[in-house]
């Protein structure tokens, strides 16, 4: 073991960071300084980022970076929610791609300001900045104290470029403890005011929305006398009214409870009709939909060559899926192993259902409070969906709870809005049940993966062929040119298009690490995207990685089986990367993977580089198969590069663990001739406190190696580390996912 | 339904509602007197969000109706800190940094504090065992674990 392991609650990180003075894309995007930093207070550093809270603690990694990059004591950071008024548009917070781009972003304008300011102190004093220090906001010289960071900074324009490379600065004297605590949990253990479901504005109503019962229905006629006891907007002060525009049908109340007994009253004088009728089988559905193909790797001529996403992928056109299997059958000729998993569509989840509030002004302005990933994508998708010019439209971020991709959010946000705008000057607040949560909120697409590969003689892979099933991934406000917007479509009576995936460039959707990480002689990769959609898909956690390293790191294990090998050793002779041997070996050692194990359990490993290209980890499970699953231990080793927060990494992974661990075991949207069919927590169980593993994570220090995300690099590693587990314990796979009494029942039975 | 008068003993403190006997309690706690600290999940009992202590035991608001509350002592979450500084247990969970969103934390305390004043010694399986009704998304659960332990003064 080579690799050095951080340890304690803060690491070495950031303390000789490599001086990258070419601007980050996300300052070229936003280049004025003012538009980050803002030190009008006297003592307190504002920092704006457009990245956002999501339960993740965002904030608090990036005002770690402002206390590293200034010298300042945490309680002088203040890290703002974005808003379309002010602060940088960073886009949609997603990706783990937060600490790389908003991350970067700001210790450069950081690193500008300080070049701005010491460049102006110095000339004030008559020396050269390098002369300068600056401890804990003070400008220092020769040991007498000159002038404060605010002092300086109120001589100093602040709306200034800031993509140049930062001048010559004050040497930053770092404090001792520098930690940033979580800057959002105080608040929220003791009670106060933070999430969105807890804004409260004069004058509020409430507002909920009836659903179809099944994707596709339209609204038929609603009873007459309901409506006209409901209420309507044109009533001389209504305290309820009902708002219908084509099949959104929605009511507003002045106080909550009032609105959902109204709620009830309408959607049992609501008659629909039509509607589409779901597949209860999701993953044998997508395997005979019309689909677009895309040669994600193609071995033909270069044997051996592994790239993350082949830059010359092309799409090779749409069509039925089965005619286009003759190619990708073509390779590895040999095959000598083959092998199909799968999982189902997964559904967010969150512990809160989505909220939102819109207020209307007089003059066709709306403001908008939402908990979205993407605030300036929203105001587009609203401002498209309603006409409007986008300066019309201006979103605020406040904190929902845990967000794990394109929830309901935005869509809630919308509902806000459109009955909102029948109540002109006062806030309405949509709060979204836990059945609109469950079944209304975008999924997790079910998915279907068939692997193959030929093992040769000396028990090395030379040949592997990867092909999947599925929906795309990306149904954002305003991908493909749409809103994106559940209502939206309900009030034009149109279906949503389907979910497309992002591109190779962006790690891509559905075939995300369906690369594998792996030297496995001439491979191939083939996705199908499905081009219907029974039920919306979209983004959630990890997209494509959890399925594709599922399967990918159980056959590995079926390959090492067959090949007399042990997982781990056949696994690190087929790397040639140094840093995901590193992270395989620290798993295993931490994990004693070699040592034997008792009776009715067993012990899996399984690795992945996240995209290719983000967080490496590899996992060891522990787990018990005696009537049912119970997964005992899980020992996870990371290398994400440079760590800013050393427990906001492990705090990263180990939530991505133990909800990982709930996916594979646990859970499964189901689809039926009624719609979604789990509305309750009953019926979409997920994972209690007697059944979470013990988790230990392991954070390799790579204090020279840019930072990358975590949030999302466990996903694959965990499910297939237990796939693996239970394997070894049971003695049979069980490839289709989750890993329920059942399917291990019925797996042993056939076994 | 024609909304009523009642008298509501929360954290030790008599308040006055008038509210329609059929209003979960968590909206009026809410809403009509606003302690939000207790949170909507699901509005059926099944997530635990909203957990509160009715007479001593930790009960979920979002499914008792007002009526049913009686003169019963409430306590919620904002009663286990005093004047903005974290009592024990809260300051226990911030210690461990033991919570990723922080939803589902509000309710779990109120459960926590329950077992720790029937229980000050819990093993380990005592506190999973007191927050089996409580779901937790984020896979918080290993943190909230050990904050609960810490608090009762035992190493975990």
């Amino acid at each position: 073991m080579t690799a050095p392991e951080l340890s304690g609650a803060y690491g070495a990180r950031a303390r000789n960071a490599p001086d990258n003075s070419a601007a980050p894309p996300a300052v070229e995007a936003n280049p004025r300084l003012s538009t980050w930093l803002d030190l009008a207070t006297p003592g307190r550093v504002r920092v704006g980022t457009g990245k956002v809270e999501l339960g993740q603690g965002i904030l608090t990694a990036i005002g770690q970076i402002v206390v590293d990059e200034l010298g300042i004591a945490p309680s002088r950071v203040e890290v703002t929610a974005a808003d379309t008024e002010h602060g940088p548009n960073e886009g949609v917070t997603a990706g783990s791609l937060s600490i790389t781009q908003s991350g970067a972003a700001v210790r450069h304008v950081c690193r500008v300001l300080l070049g701005l300011l010491s460049t102006r102190v110095a000339e004030d004093e008559g020396c050269a900045p390098e002369d300068l220090r600056l401890a804990d906001g003070c400008f220092v010289r020769d040991g007498d104290e000159i002038t404060d960071l605010w002092s300086a900074a109120s001589r100093v324009d602040l709306a200034v470029d800031a993509t140049a490379a930062p001048l010559p600065a004050a040497r930053v004297v770092r404090a001792g403890d520098a930690e940033l605590r979580r800057v959002d949990l105080t608040d929220k253990l003791l009670g106060r005011r933070r999430f969105i479901h807890d804004l409260a504005m004069d004058g509020m109503l409430h507002g909920r929305v009836v659903r179809p019962p099944r994707p596709g229905a339209r609204l038929d006629a609603v009873d007459s006398r309901v409506l006209s006891d409901l209420g309507s907007p044109d009533d001389p002060n209504p305290s309820r009214f009902v708002v219908r525009e084509g099949s959104f049908l929605g009511v507003v109340a002045d106080d909550e409870h009032a609105v959902e007994q109204a709620q009830h009253e309408l959607a049992t004088a609501a008659v629909w009709a039509g509607g589409t009728e779901l597949p209860s089988d999701p993953v044998g559905w997508l395997r005979e939909q019309p689909a677009e193909t895309t040669i994600v790797v193609r071995s033909e001529g270069a044997p051996g060559r592994i790239g993350a996403g082949d830059p010359h992928a092309e799409p090779i056109g749409t069509g039925d899926p089965r005619a286009k299997t003759d190619l990708a059958q073509s390779s590895p000729q040999a095959a000598t192993h083959r092998a199909a998993y799968s999982r189902p569509p997964l559904a967010h989840a969150s512990i809160a259902p989505s909220c939102a509030i819109a207020r209307w002004d007089g003059s066709d302005r709306v403001e908008v409070w939402t908990h979205s990933q993407g605030i300036y994508p929203l105001r587009a998708a609203i401002a498209q969906s309603l006409d409007l010019d986008p300066s019309r439209v201006v979103v605020r971020h406040a904190e929902g709870a845990g967000c794990y991709g394109h929830n309901g959010a935005d869509d809630a946000a919308y509902d806000a809005v459109l009955l909102a705008r029948a109540a002109v000057g006062r806030p309405v607040r949509v709060q979204w049940s836990r059945a609109d949560e469950l079944t209304w909120a975008p999924f997790g697409s079910a998915m279907a993966v068939d692997l193959s590969a030929t093992l040769g003689p000396d028990s090395r892979v030379t040949g592997w062929r990867h092909e999947l099933w599925s929906n795309g991934f990306i149904a954002r406000p305003g991908y493909a040119g749409q809103p994106g917007l559940l209502a939206d479509t309900h009030r034009r009576d149109a279906e949503p298009v389907p979910a497309v995936d992002p591109p190779a460039e962006r790690g891509h959707g559905s075939a995300r690490n369906a690369v594998p990480g792996y030297d496995l002689g001439r491979i191939d990769v083939v996705a199908h995207r499905a081009l219907t959609m029974p039920v919306r898909t979209s983004s959630l956690r990890s997209l494509g990685a959890h399925l594709n390293v599922f399967a990918i790191e159980s056959f590995l294990d079926e390959l090492a089986t067959a090949a007399g090998a042990d997982p781990l050793e056949f696994r690190l002779t087929h790397l040639t990367d140094e840093r995901a041997a590193d992270v395989l070996r620290l798993a295993a050692e931490r994990s004693d993977w070699p040592e034997p194990r008792p009776d009715d359990t067993g012990r899996g490993i399984a690795y992945a580089r996240y995209k290719n290209r983000g967080g490496y980890c590899a996992v060891v499970a522990e787990v018990e198969a005696v009537d049912r699953l119970a997964v005992r231990r899980l020992t996870v080793a990371v290398d994400v590069g440079r760590v800013v927060s050393l427990d906001g990494v492990r705090n990263q992974l180990e939530g991505g663990a133990i909800q990982a661990t709930s996916w594979t075991v646990k859970e499964q949207v189901r689809l039926g001739s009624d719609g979604v069919e789990n509305g309750d927590w009953e019926s979409y169980p997920i994972l209690r406190f007697a059944d979470v593993p013990r988790v230990e994570v392991h954070v390799i220090d790579r204090p020279d190696a840019p930072s990358l995300g975590a949030g999302e690099a466990a996903q694959g590693p965990v499910a297939a580390a237990i796939g693996n587990a239970l394997a070894d314990a049971i003695g049979v796979r069980v490839r289709d996912l989750p890993l329920t009494p059942d399917r291990i029942a019925a797996a042993i039975e056939n076994g | 339904m024609a909304a009523e008068a009642y008298r509501l003993d929360i954290n030790g403190r008599e308040h006055e509602v008038s509210v329609e006997p059929d209003t979960p309690l968590l909206l009026v706690l809410r809403n009509a007197l606003g302690l939000i600290g207790a949170k909507f999940g699901c509005g059926q009992g099944m997530c635990g969000a909203c957990t509160v202590w009715i007479d001593g035991h930790p009960t979920p608001s979002c499914d008792q109706p007002i009526d049913y509350v009686g003169d019963r002592p409430i306590r919620t979450v904002e009663d286990l800190s005093r004047d903005g500084s974290p009592g024990p247990l809260p300051a226990a969970f911030l210690a461990e940094q033991a919570a990723q969103c922080g939803y589902c934390i509000p309710g779990i305390l109120m459960s926590a504090a329950a077992l720790l004043r029937d229980n000050p010694t819990p093993s380990r399986d005592d506190v999973t065992e007191a927050l089996e009704r409580h779901l937790c998304r984020c896979g918080s659960h290993e943190r909230i674990v050990h904050a609960v332990l810490n608090a009762a003064g035992i190493e975990s």
